[in-house]
């Protein structure tokens, strides 16, 4: 069952910093199953915000709440024990094989042996990891490779709340988009209610439920939808933050089957056919280097069910932000 | 060329000794041969009571130094002085304060092995990663679990390398007990007067050798020390 996660006027002070909190008096609520991303440039309290959760720091001031009771109530080992916990560099056990690794918490929950190796490997098999490589050691692994494990161990005891600090941040473009959308599907398929912490607001836009914005100074900039927040943003700083390509992030978040068609016969020919779950941001890419901006959409059959102009990703984007918002 | 030949004869004259008994110098006793194995069962057993007294003393206080992180100062302070003291001085001392006996010389002994054992412990559990101690810690292990399934396996191959280091050294320095009134194979050093000039190359060289197969033997212990795998893959690619 996956945790409602609650922060209510959270501090962080730390003894001797000038006076200047890491975190200043943030409140969020993330409900059951839903992934928030708490996103901000260096120095925003992110990482310090996530860490006060499993208590590896101590808030100074504040509670936090877990499905409504308060983690100060319990021991802080065992809490962690139901937290699933992922970090930027994995840190693996290197004389642990990954099936060892990933069986870390059910060992200290105590579980008995052969469950232990049996969830080990459903696990394994649920991030995609190689079969092959269950009995490796982490020194034998690449870092995708390091970073699925880190990913089931953290699951491994099925965990109602999971941690996670730029799981994806070490990790080569290439890889880091690959595991991104591993990840997403994975969301689908765990029911945890995850705590995501990155500097890099596109994989904010994609993973996340909720995003926080933090500001320098631990303070909440904006919390909302990625929709809401690309359309309505709060004020100079997360627009700034969002990016100036705010409207093509937009695009990311929609499909080509969002847009009114025209139908089939205005198909031009020689254009190659796009599927209709392509993202329309990568739809407008093609659309702009289509000599008539005008492209044949198909199902994922391969039918085809209409065609997608250039003036309808335009339109849509205007209909999207509806009457004209302030700033 | 006659002086080769010359330490080529001393040479021989010291294996003899080694390999077979003959009356001492002075008469009356067996000395060389097997009488060594006696010697050498002293030496042994003194540097093994010596060698307990300091890993008990220095691998739990190096781990504990390294897992909190205090105590920078205090493990390199020891191990520093423990540098700068040479150990005949180190077991002079111990004489003049202490007495004579096996109890002192082998804690003389043991004062000679700490500092190599507690710097190495001390830093093997240093070097385990931050992040990896960071998840651990993370995923809810207490502080001892910590240090006995994660801090401790990884830090094993320094460890055992300091244990190495100081066994050696107290092997070596074992020698010098007879002067302290505790026998060891340092005894036909000491007693030239009994065991003549055959005697004493004789029993240095057994010294040397006890040293080797001391340094070789927890060299072997060091790599199976270690908890990862061996760079070559296990598994071809």
């Amino acid at each position: 069952m996956p945790a409602a996660l609650e922060l209510q006027n959270v501090t962080k002070q730390y003894p001797g910093a000038g006076g200047a909190p890491a975190v200043a008096d943030l409140s969020l609520r993330v409900e059951p199953g839903e992934t928030c991303v708490l996103v901000g440039p260096s120095g925003s309290g992110k990482t310090t915000a996530m860490r006060m959760v499993n208590r590896m720091v101590d808030m100074t001031s504040g509670d936090i709440l877990i499905d409504g009771r308060s983690v100060m109530r319990s021991d802080p080992a065992e809490l962690r024990r139901h937290i699933g916990y992922v970090i930027q560099n994995v840190g693996l056990f290197p004389h642990r094989t990954a099936l060892q690794n990933i069986g870390t918490v059910p060992q200290l929950l105590g579980w008995p042996r052969e469950r232990i190796v049996a969830r080990a490997r459903e696990l394994a098999d649920l991030v995609g990891l190689d079969p092959a490589l269950a009995d490796r050691y982490p020194g034998q692994m690449s870092g995708g490779q390091r970073q699925r494990v880190g990913v089931a161990r953290a699951l491994a005891a099925d965990p109602p709340l999971m941690l996670m600090d730029e799981p994806f941040g070490a990790l080569d473009p290439i890889t880091r988009d690959h595991l991104q959308g591993e990840f997403e599907r994975l969301k689908e398929r765990v029911s945890t209610t995850i705590v995501f912490v990155t500097h890099d607001i596109d994989e904010a836009i994609r993973l996340g439920d909720r995003i926080a914005i933090l500001r320098e100074g631990g303070g909440l900039a904006q919390y909302a939808t990625p929709g809401e927040l690309l359309l309505h943003p709060a004020d100079a700083f997360v627009e700034e933050f969002v990016g100036a390509d705010r409207a093509l992030k937009r695009l990311a978040l929609m499909q080509v089957s969002d847009c009114e068609l025209e139908p089939v016969g205005a198909v031009p020919a020689g254009s190659a056919a796009m599927r209709d779950d392509t993202s329309l941001r990568d739809a407008l890419a093609a659309l702009l280097s289509d000599p008539d901006g005008r492209l044949p959409i198909v199902d994922a059959e391969g039918r085809p069910i209409g065609v997608l102009a250039l003036e309808t990703v335009h339109a849509k984007l205007r209909v999207e932000a509806g009457a004209p918002s302030p700033g | 060329m006659s002086a080769l030949a010359s330490i080529l004869s001393d040479f021989g004259e010291a294996l003899e000794f080694i390999f077979t008994e003959r009356e001492s110098r002075a008469g009356g006793s067996e000395i060389g041969g097997t009488q060594l194995l006696g010697l050498l069962a002293d030496h042994l057993a003194l540097s093994a009571v010596a060698l307990a007294i300091g890993i008990a003393v220095a691998v739990p206080l190096g781990i504990w130094l390294g897992h909190t992180g205090r105590g920078t100062f205090l493990a390199v302070g020891i191990a520093n002085v423990g540098r700068a003291v040479p150990s005949i001085a180190l077991i002079a001392l111990f004489f003049a304060f202490l007495g004579t006996g096996f109890v002192n010389v082998a804690l003389a002994l043991a004062l000679l092995a700490i500092p190599p054992i507690l710097a190495n412990a001390y830093v093997g559990i240093r070097l385990v990663e931050p992040d990896t101690v960071d998840a651990a810690r993370g995923m809810g292990m207490t502080g001892p679990q910590i240090v006995r399934r994660v801090e401790l396996p990884l830090a094993l191959p320094l460890v055992v390398g300091g244990i190495r280091t100081s066994a050696v050294n107290v092997v070596a320095t074992a020698a010098i007990a007879p002067l302290a009134g505790v026998s060891s194979l340092g005894d036909p050093i000491i007693a030239f007067g009994v065991y003549g000039e055959s005697g004493r190359l004789g029993a240095s060289i057994v010294v040397a050798a006890v040293a080797v197969a001391t340094e070789v033997t927890f060299g072997l212990a060091q790599r199976l020390a270690d908890p990862l795998p061996s760079t070559r893959r296990t598994v071809p690619a």
